[in-house]
């Protein structure tokens, strides 16, 4: 159990600048996910912390001790891979105890540690087989096993479950959860999903070209977006981005599709005219009449059961996708939405969250 | 689309579909008969051969059938070697399927072993000058042993390694083949791997032994059967740096086995010892064919 801290981590392959000073703090017991799409750098993040890469500047401590330069044997960590990389040749107890036989850990404690975790992830009937015998949700299990067994300061898991069936993966993520929660370890998990990282994370990193978006927790992060890429990241389907300029003196916003509409929470500083992204999720859209309603015109249905999905286009040509508790609608229709600024969050023109300024207010 | 009641035509067609087949079945056959006749043919007169009189051979008859003489000629070569050699005097068989055996063997697990290392080498560590090593070990594949042997001739008597078993193997141990073999298979270990056994701590030598080793059995077993023929057949060399006949290799003495015509040769004894040459390499195929046939067809996922 340890804590982590990265402090301004930059990453350079050759010209490309992957990683642009990256700072973190980790504290003991807790779960960050570390989310983002491909090529994001938050796989070379990982790496670094695991000693797999050296970063070309900052610092990587681990419980306080600067690990920069130090193998990845010697920091204490454990590491789970995306597609495991369990030894093929070796039985699930060789693989779980290879760490440990090379640690020169005793036999019979080598025994009482993988027996233990084995029982934890209930793979105890499987320790005689070989990896290939295994199905993936068991690969798995050993996998996190294997690191479990070290007893390390640090869990590292490289999206571990992209290579599961949904059902199964849902399954796991739980596991995760539950296990890490009960052996306190501090963890870093990597992952592209965002219900993984959501629903994994004591706190997540949003990274987006090579820099931490946000670092918040995922209530937070899902309700008070840092910026338009982290809003329409989080959240599924993802957030429709209106284009408006400012309007009414900075207490409200002209949308291009019609309306000009004032802000529930409070004035923006700005001069009127100025450009700004209004998002809203496709779950706060309503479909009702009445003042400030706008015509859908749907092109695209899909139910999804308790709800439909709803695509369309507002006046002025703009995309609009709305999560409606309505079961029928055919594409044609022209239904009447309307946005609730209660549910706004308003982006200045670079993709920033814009807040409400408290000197106007006053 | 409504169901129909099989026609006369389709049952015609069907027919004909199976006799097609049946035909092609037929001419494959064939063609493969005949291969086999032709590769199994020189084997099965040396087989028969070696079971005759001096006699026989020698008035040219090509007999298709066993003699009476089988005992006498394998005890006469095993023993002897035969009594008509030329120059040089009779090397037992015996001595010589020995040297040959061990000349082809300390070849085949010599450059399993070198190839290995320097497949491991090149593929696992980054430094500098790799692609310039893994590129200069590719160009003397380019050069077979003919084309070096007088250098290669000249480094060994320097060392004062002629007449030795040292002197017969070492030049044919380095191998760029099989180090390329191992290069192309190390690619395909996962990096993963690698980067656990580094969680793991497992350092370099480690990483081989308990790793790498192990996942490269099968293409060990399959190189040592191509290896060790290759050894066992080795004829140029062998000549050249050896003319002791307690080092004569069966490959080679049979050759002098064989008289430049002012007299008869013992033909029955030189088809003995062909047969007796050709065993091991056979007995190691099959031995091994299980693991040689993996080794080939898959990888270890």
């Amino acid at each position: 159990m340890a804590t982590l801290s990265l402090s301004s981590v930059r990453k350079q392959f050759g010209q490309t600048q992957v990683l642009h000073g990256i700072d973190l703090e980790v504290q003991d017991g807790e779960m960050i996910v570390v989310v983002g799409a491909s090529g994001c750098g938050k796989s070379t993040l990982l790496r670094i912390v695991a000693g797999l890469e050296t970063p070309s500047s900052g610092i990587v401590r681990i419980d306080g001790r600067d690990v920069t330069q130090l193998e990845p044997a010697d920091r204490d960590i454990a590491m789970v891979f995306q597609n495991y990389a369990l030894y093929p040749h070796m039985t699930v107890f060789e693989n779980m105890a290879y760490g440990l036989k090379i640690r020169r850990v005793s036999a019979p404690e080598i025994r009482r540690r993988v027996d233990e975790a084995a029982g934890m992830l209930e793979i105890g009937h499987l320790l005689d087989r070989k990896p290939r015998q295994l199905s993936g949700g068991q690969r798995q299990r050993v996998a996190m096993g294997r690191a479990i067994v070290r007893e390390p300061k640090l869990f590292l898991f490289d999206e571990p479950l992209s290579n599961l069936d949904a059902k199964l993966r849902v399954q796991m993520r739980a596991e995760i959860r539950r296990l890490q929660k009960r052996l306190g370890v501090t963890s870093l998990f990597v992952t592209h999903d965002q219900v993984e990282a959501m629903t994994l994370g004591d706190r997540l990193v949003v990274m987006h070209q090579g820099r931490a978006a946000q670092v918040a927790s995922p209530m937070e992060v899902w309700g008070v977006p840092a910026d338009t890429y982290v809003a329409g990241f989080i959240g599924s389907p993802a957030m429709n981005f209106l284009s408006a300029t400012l309007a009414l003196g900075g207490r409200g916003a002209a949308l291009q599709a019609g309306p000009v509409l004032a802000f529930a929470d409070g004035p923006r500083a700005g001069a009127d005219g100025a450009a700004l992204a209004i998002g809203i999720r496709p779950e706060h859209v309503l479909h009702e009449d009445g003042p400030g309603a706008l015509p859908l015109a749907v092109d695209l249905v899909e139910p999804l059961g308790s709800e439909t999905v709803i695509h369309g286009r507002l006046p002025g040509g703009e995309t609009l996708v709305a999560r409606l508790p309505i079961a029928a609608s055919a594409i044609g229709d022209v239904l009447p939405v309307r946005l609730p600024a209660e549910a706004w969050h308003v982006f200045a023109e670079g993709g920033a969250r814009l807040p409400v300024a408290q000197a106007v207010a006053a | 689309m409504l169901m129909r009641d099989t026609t006369a035509e389709d049952l015609a067609l069907a027919r004909a579909t199976a006799r097609r087949q049946a035909r092609s079945r037929w001419v494959a056959h064939a063609i493969l008969a005949f291969g086999v006749l032709i590769f199994a043919f020189p084997i099965w007169i040396t087989i028969v051969g070696s079971t005759h009189d001096v006699n026989t051979i020698g008035r040219g008859e090509v007999p298709l059938w066993f003699g009476t003489e089988a005992i006498a000629n394998y005890l006469s070569a095993w023993l002897t070697g035969g009594s008509g050699v030329r120059q040089t005097g009779a090397v037992p068989v015996w001595l010589m399927l020995w040297n040959s055996a061990v000349m082809a063997v300390l070849i085949a697990v010599g450059k399993i072993a070198i190839s290995l290392l320097s497949a491991y080498a090149v593929v696992f560590f980054s430094f500098p000058g790799r692609m310039v090593c893994f590129w200069l070990i590719f160009i003397t594949l380019m050069l077979p042993v003919e084309v070096r042997i007088i250098p290669t001739f000249e480094v060994m008597v320097n060392l004062n390694l002629i007449n030795s078993m040292a002197g017969l193997v070492v030049p044919l141990v380095a191998s760029a083949t099989a180090t390329l073999l191992f290069r192309q298979f190390f690619l395909t270990i996962p990096d993963e791997y690698v980067e656990a056994a580094k969680i793991d701590g497992a350092g370099p030598m480690r990483f081989f032994r308990d790793v790498v080793m192990p996942l490269s059995v099968t293409n060990v077993a399959a190189l040592f059967v191509i290896l060790f023929i290759y050894g066992w057949n080795q004829y140029l060399w062998p000549l050249l740096i050896v003319s002791d006949k307690d080092l004569e290799t069966v490959v080679v003495g049979m050759t002098k086995m064989i008289g430049s015509g002012d007299q008869q040769n013992e033909w029955n004894v030189i088809m003995a010892t062909a047969v007796l040459a050709m065993l091991p390499p056979v007995l190691v195929v099959v031995l091994m064919q299980r693991w040689f046939v993996k080794g080939l067809t898959e990888t270890e996922k």
